[in-house]
């Protein structure tokens, strides 16, 4: 019932889930595989900025400067140190949600599924919590903040649940349906938020405008380093590194996590051994889309504080979850570092913080999405990871590669 | 899981069986209690059409009789059972009612200018014809045994070098080849990830959609900028028939774009290739059994190779089709899942060109009303531009069991 091919009709052998075929990235030797992966992304992206007719260095580095990265560097001070710190709070602004729009696609990985759907569940995630966040007016602030973002989970959560329940149910392949779910998302938020729709901002003065409401004080995130006025850095960080490490104890030291990566690497042998693989699935997806939803919810609550539906086709952390999955290894601590990279990236590239005389900010958006790619490209070839590792690992991958049984 | 053992579905080529005896012993397998299901769903569809145009029965009372008709009829389906058809029976039956009674509670003038079925069905195979390249392309690729997700990349990349083709050739005969030849090498990246690399082919296929993004928003904003594309890029034309004077067909197709009638073509020459040729009996071999293809002295290898930067290529046209043949410019992720629609449509259509076409008609003629429904309201229209995207996902859920891939489909290939 697990067959890779997108029907999932039945025929084919079972262990070839996503996970079993990457398991050899997955698993092997340290951070030194990822590392060259980003290495030999950011090289070619570097090839591409020279082809544009500009300087890779400058524009790498102005890219990291941009990002507020070189606050971690003590000799940097005054007013460059100022500069910095505001650009490290952005980044870390973005950092937040890709953490969690990670561990909702490496979450579902370890299971075998492939969750595309990141974008659709950090949208519906933000829906709700910013609806939750814009009417109970009156209720207490920190009760209000935790009824948003549990608004913001739940909703994500049944939203990848769908996918789930239809895999489980026909077979549904998770990577169409997710797929569909993004778009139905989508247009569902410009439905909701646009100009005449149910919940269009109510204010007068925002009657052409086609946004939400505004999420109120007692919903809002306490803002603990920088100027709240100035999209200071939310606490939103530590809830996200907290449920990092959720992740790692909910997938190494629970019956959940050991029943995920069984189906993971075998469902038909977890199916054997007592597992029910169908209802997996299900939970599988929720939890997914409670990392996404929860997300969403960060973003609204936090820093947002409003839904205009002209973000919403723009808005893409969702999608570079899977980039962040696939480079932190599908682990905790990894999609951690691997959201800063991807957060700095971002940040530096932006309009706001790339100098458009060393790189125009417009193409270098549209050149993190070429180092996505190639990330993603590189992860995917088990044969390019094994030439990417140290020899030690290459020998002790060598029997499984003479192991038959791939020729089925 | 029905259609498989004693009579294939699909006989090799040169089986020498006509093809009328086919397709009756094809019917005589389908039972009597599918019959009655099908009936319930084309009861459901009579009871929402007689309230339209040109018919218009302005009361409920027909449609709901009917409607509950193929309810029954779905039901004695389902106890006899063919669960799926008779649940799509009824299904279809409660869609229908509500359909009618959407279409009794409006306006005449409304549905007189939204319901014009020779528009829609020109509208149909206009917004039908990326997805039927793009089928096309999933279903060469397939066949062969390489997932391709990347098509939504491939078709964008086409849609890309398409406009620019055009832009800098001055022709848009310029733009499709170089579209094609765009999107060709795509499909040798893919290819040379899912077949040589032996990469999981979602995930490489994912990181195509990726790269595409990135490679043609980059290009977008060099050699475009801010002004967009320019006004006066060569358009593909559309082809005038003189059959303006058949009363419904003749307005639907009078007038339609070169690459919609293309599309159409290649429908029926893939699958002359796959059914009817010794190549393409090769690719399908090595699709379902790349051992025993390789055995047979075919090398699975070139063959995939083949058919990945076919499927590339295929899949650009349908891009090409989108930004000088339909809108008439490029704009960035302006393929907005078609390419994803377009796998959906390989699986519903079982992964034959045929039958995907069919599919494609349906997503197609989904987003012509989602267009046209407007009239009505402008807010709930934004709400059924998701139309085409839930229709996927029930397409894909509902049919997904009775459809198999080929059974290679998705494994990489090494020699021992």
């Amino acid at each position: 019932m697990t067959d890779p091919a997108l029907g999932g009709g039945g025929a084919g052998p079972a262990a070839h889930t996503v996970a079993s075929k990457l398991s050899g990235y997955l698993r092997g030797g340290g951070a030194a595989v990822p590392l060259v992966t980003a290495l030999l992304a950011f090289l070619a992206g570097g090839v591409v900025v020279l082809a544009a007719g500009a300087n890779p260095i400058d524009t790498y580095r102005a890219i990291f400067e941009g990002a507020g990265l070189n606050w971690l560097f003590p000799w940097v001070s005054g007013d460059d140190r100022v500069l910095a710190a505001l650009n490290l709070q952005q980044t870390l602004l973005l950092t937040t949600p890709l953490i969690l729009t990670g561990l909702a696609v490496a979450f579902a990985f370890r299971a075998g599924l492939f969750n595309i759907g990141g974008q659709g569940q950090y949208l519906v995630g933000s829906f709700a919590a910013v609806y939750a966040g814009s009417s109970l007016d009156g209720m207490p602030a920190a009760l209000h903040v935790i009824v948003a973002i549990v608004a913001g989970c739940v909703v994500g959560g049944l939203w990848a649940g769908i996918a789930g329940l239809l895999k489980a149910t026909t077979g549904a392949n998770e990577v169409i349906s997710t797929i569909m779910l993004n778009w139905t998302a989508l247009y569902v938020g410009i439905y909701f938020f646009g100009l005449g729709g149910p919940l269009h901002s109510s204010d007068p003065a925002m009657s052409s405008i086609p946004v939400s409401n505004d999420v109120l004080e007692s919903a809002r995130l306490p803002v603990f380093w920088g100027d709240p006025e100035l999209q200071g850095l939310h606490v939103g960080i530590f809830v996200a590194v907290a449920v990092a490490i959720l992740f790692w104890v909910l997938l190494n030291r629970s019956v959940t996590g050991y029943e995920v990566r069984a189906v993971g690497f075998n469902p038909d042998a977890a199916e054997y051994g007592g597992i029910n693989a169908g209802r997996n699935y299900v939970k599988v997806m929720a939890i997914c889309g409670v990392f996404a939803g929860l997300a969403g919810a960060l973003d609204v609550l936090g820093w947002q504080f409003r839904i205009a539906t002209n973000d919403i086709p723009v808005s893409q952390l969702g999608f570079f979850g899977i980039a962040v999955a696939l480079l932190g290894r599908n682990t905790a601590s990894g999609t951690v570092v691997a959201a800063l990279l991807f957060g700095a990236l971002l940040n530096g590239t932006s309009v706001r913080n790339l100098d458009p005389t060393i790189f125009e900010p417009n193409l270098a958006s549209n050149l993190t999405y070429i180092i996505q790619g190639l990330i993603v490209m590189f992860v995917s070839a088990p044969v390019l990871v094994e030439m990417m590792s140290p020899g030690r690992l290459r020998r002790r991958f060598a029997p499984r590669r003479t192991s038959r049984g791939e020729t089925t | 899981m029905t259609a498989a053992p004693a009579a294939p579905a699909a006989p090799a080529a040169g089986s020498g069986r006509p093809g009328g005896s086919r397709l009756r012993a094809r019917l005589e397998r389908v039972s009597r209690a599918a019959w009655l299901g099908w009936a319930g769903i084309a009861l459901g569809l009579i009871a929402c059409y007689i309230a339209l145009p040109p018919l218009l029965v302005r009361t409920l009372i027909p449609s709901l009789v009917i409607a509950a008709a193929g309810i029954g009829l779905g039901v004695v389906a389902v106890r006899a059972g063919e669960k799926r058809v008779g649940w799509g029976a009824v299904v279809a039956c409660v869609a229908g009612a509500f359909g009618a009674y959407g279409a009794v509670k409006s306006g005449v003038g409304n549905l007189e200018r939204v319901i014009v079925w020779s528009a829609l069905l020109a509208a149909a195979l206009r917004y039908a014809t990326p997805l039927t390249f793009g089928a096309l392309g999933g279903v060469i690729s397939e066949r062969s045994g390489v997932i391709n997700i990347g098509l939504e990349g491939m078709m964008l990349t086409g849609a890309f070098f398409g406009v620019w083709g055009a832009d800098v050739t001055q022709s848009w005969t310029g733009g499709i080849l170089i579209g094609l030849a765009a999107g060709g090498v795509m499909g040798l990246l893919h290819a040379i990830f899912a077949v040589s690399l032996r990469a999981d082919q979602i995930v490489s296929g994912t990181a195509i959609n990726f790269l595409a993004l990135g490679i043609t928003g980059f290009l977008y904003v060099k050699i475009y900028g801010d002004q967009g594309t320019p006004d006066d890029l060569p358009e593909i034309p559309d082809v005038s028939l003189p059959i303006g004077w058949i009363p419904f067909l003749g307005d639907a197709l009078e007038q339609l774009n070169l690459m919609i009638w293309l599309g159409l073509i290649l429908v029926a020459v893939m699958s002359l290739f796959l059914f009817r040729t010794p190549s393409g009996l090769r690719l399908r071999s090595v699709g379902e059994n790349p051992l025993a293809a390789d055995t047979a002295g075919i090398s699975p290898i070139r063959v995939r190779y083949c058919a990945v930067v076919a499927s590339g290529a295929l899949a650009a046209l349908g891009g090409v089709f989108l930004s000088i043949g339909f809108v008439h410019s490029f704009t960035q992720n302006m393929t907005i899942g078609k390419g994803f629609i377009a796998l959906a449509v390989v699986i519903v259509g079982k992964w034959r060109p045929g039958a995907a076409l069919a599919a494609a008609l349906l997503f197609g003629f989904s987003s012509a009303l989602a267009q046209r429904l407007p009239v009505f309201s402008p807010t709930t229209a934004t709400l059924l531009q998701a139309l085409p995207y839930v229709l996927t996902l029930i397409a894909v859920a509902g049919v997904v069991g009775r459809s198999r891939a080929p059974a290679a489909d998705g494994t990489p290939y090494k020699r021992w």
